[in-house]
């Protein structure tokens, strides 16, 4: 596809409040592969706490402010798998079988990317330009692998990273545990789920662990912070921002 | 009655989590099955789509249940079996004691059947005096102990060696062994006798198949063989769901289920099964009865929502990879059914208010979807479950779950509906978190509904300028 078709950024309301610096790097890379771009100010979440803990008529509130903010946009690109599966598969689901607002969300649904997805499957970009000295290891998030089927692209980014090396992690495409309210309602399970994966990642001996959700990214951190290792979590745009 | 503790699921779950014993236990066998299976999945000679084949012959026999399951009774009842049609638990189990009664069986042997399980069907021929052996290797431990199967193939996974060896010195009236070869052999040398003695065999059923009217069993130990052949009466338990139309697409199944279940090719002893010995035949039993049991199954059927539950052949490959399951084992799901099926099962048959924490209380990662031999979508009925907690249905009974979780999910909506009051929310937590202490940049302890995060997880405070924010400044500026 063309690397000039003006894409919209959705940030996800995660990276917009507690985490602006994922935010800037987007902007710096986009502007770094002069990918023309926009970001729309009134956006806000995309319903998936609400339609993950079952209550759809909540997330159907923010899925028809979604579908109208964005509809008109060409591509939307969202740095998160998770959002991506949302407004893809879900938002369909959400309105009455053949009704105007699920043909709209269907519309939606064909242009939406994830970051790593339009990167690389799109736009035809392994390398871009971005330079990390130290050992990274990559956490697939599951929605993003299992529901996206998103497996290749992020790791072919890494590994053209200048300086970066990939160390892969035992069980990487094990669940972190996250889950959304399910970490806080369930938080025994969760934490049991999660102390496994921070081993895993401890026991690759890496300086950062990289994904692509920062709401993965923040239940890793989490433990990371409580147990002080001196491991960094890093969204993978801000690999490909770095210089 | 089967003991239902779904209500304990956090409690019980808690406890699994502090037993190392059961931890490395549960480790072992997702290592091993998982990854075992996702490879044989991929070394089919059709490819791993063949799943999505199943799952379509799965579709196919649940919408056609009302011809395959007359047509399987036919066919048995032509070769002189009998199939009983039971509505309930209460009426498979008074069938299977009526029966007994009627040929003065005092014991009987029994091969590993889950649906036995769900119908306490041990329980019920005991009360009645009537003496019940497991033959499966892992059931007979767990009947011996008396607990129930933690797992729907490995029972036995919860229990160490040792505890085993003593067990079965206390028992058994062995000698104190922790060697499996020769705890096995003393199994053997105990059960060998029973077989002998028994007056009915019961199983389980993994397949049947409509077309040439046979049950299919399956088992790794020769003990389903043992107990099905070796007494005058052969009584066999299916959910009614298990049937399928032809034996092209039994074939396809059955493949799939070794697969799923122990990552073999085909199990070490398979029987087909079609109704009681012939005349011109040696071995086998007189009478041959099928228990074609319904149990609330005629209620998943007619909701499209959960129809896709029914596709399920219990292979347990979900067991397997399911994140949850490998941390709190099957006993926390307290109902015979555990890991994601159970999750999407147990509250549809004892009430999706009283296992309410069944289905929400996993991570949502997809792993189970992409594991099912039949290709099911567990998430999506999970998901479908929740919304149904959210907000009431009256078609399943459903009460709203937790009054004070909506209240809070509609003021999210109120907020999230507008970017100004966003800003204003934001802002506000911006205030409220200053309240709370920083250690190195990170919030180490929140309270009221977000404590559980911080019971492992330290957390970053809000940001003291959000994105969208900074980013409208530069875009005025330029």
């Amino acid at each position: 596809m063309n690397k000039n078709k003006p894409v919209t950024l959705f940030v996800q309301c995660l990276v917009d409040s507690l985490y602006p610096e994922v935010g800037t790097a987007l902007v710096r890379l986009f502007e770094n592969l002069k990918i023309p771009f926009n970001i729309p100010l009134d956006q806000t979440c995309c319903g998936q706490p609400a339609f993950n803990t079952g209550y759809r008529k909540e997330a159907v509130v923010a899925a028809k402010r979604f579908i109208e903010i964005f509809e008109d946009s060409q591509v939307i690109v969202c740095p998160s798998g998770s959002c991506v599966d949302m407004v893809k598969h879900q938002y369909p689901i959400l309105f009455e079988e053949g009704s105007s607002w699920q043909k709209r969300a269907l519309g939606i649904s064909n242009k939406i990317f994830e970051l790593t997805e339009y990167l690389v499957d799109v736009l035809g970009i392994k390398d871009v330009g971005a330079r990390f000295p130290g050992r990274v290891t990559y956490h697939d998030s599951c929605h993003l692998l299992r529901n996206l089927g998103i497996q290749d692209p992020p790791r072919r980014l890494i590994t053209h990273v200048r300086g970066c090396q990939l160390i892969e992690m035992a069980h990487a495409d094990k669940c972190c545990g996250f889950g959304g309210t399910f970490a806080v309602k369930f938080s025994d399970i969760s934490t049991a789920i999660l102390e496994e994966k921070v081993n895993h990642i401890i026991e690759a001996r890496v300086d950062a662990v990289v994904g692509c959700d920062i709401s993965c990214l923040m239940n890793i951190q989490g433990m990371l912070s409580r147990k002080n290792s001196p491991i960094k979590t890093l969204h993978i745009v801000q690999l490909l921002a770095s210089s | 009655m089967v003991e239902i503790e779904t209500e304990y699921y956090r409690q019980n779950a808690a406890k699994a989590i502090d037993n190392s014993v059961l931890q490395n236990a549960l480790s072992n066998v997702q290592d091993r099955l998982g990854p075992a299976t996702a490879r044989m999945y991929e070394e089919l000679p059709e490819g791993p789509g063949l799943r999505q084949k199943a799952h379509k012959i799965r579709e196919v026999a649940i919408n056609h249940l009302d011809i395959l399951l007359p047509r399987l009774a036919s066919k048995i009842r032509d070769r002189g079996g009998r199939v009983y049609f039971a509505k309930d638990a209460a009426a498979a189990s008074a069938y299977c004691l009526k029966v007994a009664r009627a040929n003065q069986v005092k014991m009987v042997v029994k091969g590993k059947s889950m649906v036995t399980e769900e119908i306490s069907l041990n329980q019920a021929l005991e009360t009645q005096g009537i003496e019940v052996n497991e033959t499966d290797l892992g059931e007979y431990i767990i009947q011996l102990a008396g607990e129930t199967p933690s797992h729907i193939i490995a029972p036995a996974i919860h229990k160490t060696r040792k505890e085993i060896a003593e067990l079965f010195s206390l028992k058994l009236g062995i000698d104190y062994n922790e060697d499996p070869p020769i705890l096995t052999q003393a199994a053997r040398k105990a059960l060998r006798k029973k077989f002998l003695e028994a007056d009915m065999g019961l199983s389980g059923c993994n397949l049947a198949c409509a077309q040439t009217g046979h049950i299919t069993t399956v088992s790794n130990e020769g003990n389903i063989r043992m107990s099905t052949t070796m007494p005058k009466i052969h009584m066999a338990f299916m959910g009614m769901e298990r049937v399928v139309a032809k034996l092209s697409d039994h074939d396809i199944l059955f493949r799939l289920l070794s697969r799923a279940a122990a990552a073999q090719n085909m199990a070490g002893y398979v029987s087909y099964i079609g109704g009681p010995r012939t005349k011109d035949q040696l071995d086998g039993p007189d009478q041959f009865h099928l228990v074609i049991i319904d149990n609330g199954r005629s209620r998943i059927l007619a909701d499209p929502e959960f129809r896709e539950a029914l596709y399920c052949i219990r292979c347990a490959a979900c067991l397997n990879v399911c994140p949850a399951y490998g941390k709190i084992g099957g006993h926390a799901y307290g109902y015979p059914y555990s890991g994601p099926i159970g999750a999407v099962i147990t509250p549809l048959f004892v009430g999706i208010n009283r296992a309410k924490d069944l289905c929400c209380g996993e991570p949502l990662c997809g792993a189970c979807k992409k594991a099912c031999s039949m290709d099911i979508d567990l998430p999506r009925m999970l998901l479908a479950l929740r919304a149904k907690l959210a907000d009431g249905d009256p078609g399943w009974g459903v009460t709203r779950a937790n009054p004070m979780e909506k209240f809070a999910f509609r003021i999210w909506s109120l907020v999230i509906k507008n970017r100004n009051v966003y800003d204003l929310a934001l802002r506000a937590g911006s205030l409220f978190q200053r309240l709370l202490p920083q250690k190195n940049g990170y919030i180490p302890a929140i309270p009221f509904v977000l404590k559980g995060w911080t019971q492992s997880r330290d957390i970053k405070p809000l940001a003291p300028k959000n994105f969208l924010t900074t980013w409208k400044n530069r875009k005025n500026k330029s």
